[in-house]
């Protein structure tokens, strides 16, 4: 079966973006977008999501709020959390949820390592 | 608001969005490492509306005294960037920057300085950020403490040439543990607006290519 990877920004634009960078780096895995993190959630009701992308500054709960939902009930998937805001404290409640960092602007550049690492850990997990 | 059609396409709102949302974390990260705290923001809000608009939409929120750090920008488009904040938060916001290593006499003393360089630092970091991703230099004022109500804060120079409708983006921040809470600002005129949408658009050609 294929990857699916689910992007949570309530910006169009940069899911756009996002959604560009993946299909550089993995021209073959599947794309599915939410606007905030309630419509995330209901999404992985329904489909099999094999790694996610969060932006933080949405309204309605966090990007890291959602980061800590999911990896409650996903221990062992790819998370990222997209955004400028470098703060120490974001910065440690991201790695607390062993939730990747990637910059905003978001660039191929900037999501290569997390998307990379991902590929691995699908592959090597049999997904 | 249907009105905002007339100004800007939806992407084209939510690419300006987006660009804020950016400046304003990049602001925050900047003045989280002043006074040493978390600082907390809100989704950005942007509004074409008039000026007595943006003031009403302040003084809903504030109806005390207000101080502000303003620094007018220029470039392709121009405006002026304000970092606002309740007069009762002033001394609160000095002791924060200076980590309590100052008299309060002599933070009394330096309260307007002290205003000037945090704003100086929080709102160059968000024009700067926005001015990199346009690809267009801007370039800014000193840093000017003012206080008074929104109608003083929003007064810009050269206007009234459309009704005096500006282009209102604001962010509501809050310094994590102690009672300091602002908004940062930015108004624009506009002929500013249609030089920065085009910007938007094409800064929208650049990083998603042809999306319609």
């Amino acid at each position: 079966m294929g990857t699916t990877v689910l992007i949570v920004d309530d910006s169009k634009l940069a899911r756009i973006v996002v959604g560009k960078a993946i299909t550089a780096l993995q021209p073959d895995w599947s794309r599915l977008e939410a606007s905030n993190a309630d419509e995330a959630v209901a999404l992985f009701d329904t489909q099999r999501i094999d790694l996610a992308i969060l932006d933080f500054n949405m309204p309605g709960r966090d990007g890291l709020e959602l980061a800590e939902e999911l990896r409650a009930r996903f221990p062992d998937m790819p998370i990222a959390v997209a955004t400028a805001n470098v703060q120490d404290e974001i910065i440690e409640r991201a790695r607390a949820a062993s939730a990747t960092f990637i910059p905003k602007p978001v660039t191929e550049d900037g999501m290569r390592g997390f998307i990379s690492g991902a590929a691995l850990r699908l592959r090597s997990a049999g997904r | 608001m249907s009105g905002h059609s007339i100004f800007l396409e939806e992407l084209e709102r939510d690419a300006l969005t987006e660009l804020v949302n950016i400046g304003v974390s990049r602001a925050a990260s900047s003045l989280r490492k002043m006074v040493g705290e978390q600082v907390l923001l809100s989704v950005p809000s942007v509004e074409v509306v008039t000026r007595d608009g943006a003031t009403a939409l302040i003084r809903e929120r504030e109806a005390g005294e207000l101080v502000a750090v303003r620094q007018d920008f220029e470039g392709v488009f121009s405006g002026r960037a304000l970092l606002i904040f309740p007069e009762a938060n002033s001394m609160a916001l000095v002791h924060a920057v200076t980590g309590g290593a100052l008299s309060a006499e002599d933070a009394a003393e330096m309260e307007n300085e002290a205003l000037a360089e945090t704003g100086n630092v929080v709102l160059n970091s968000c024009l700067a950020t926005m001015a990199n991703m346009l690809q267009r230099p801007l370039s800014m004022s000193l840093p000017q403490v003012m206080r008074g109500d929104g109608s003083t804060l929003f007064d810009l120079s050269h206007q009234n040439a459309d009704g005096g409708v500006v282009l209102f983006l604001y962010i509501n921040f809050a310094i994590n543990d102690r009672d300091i809470r602002g908004y940062i600002a930015m108004l624009m005129d506009l002929p500013s607006l249609r030089a920065l949408r085009a910007l938007i658009s094409d800064f929208i050609e650049r990083v998603a290519g042809d999306v319609g």
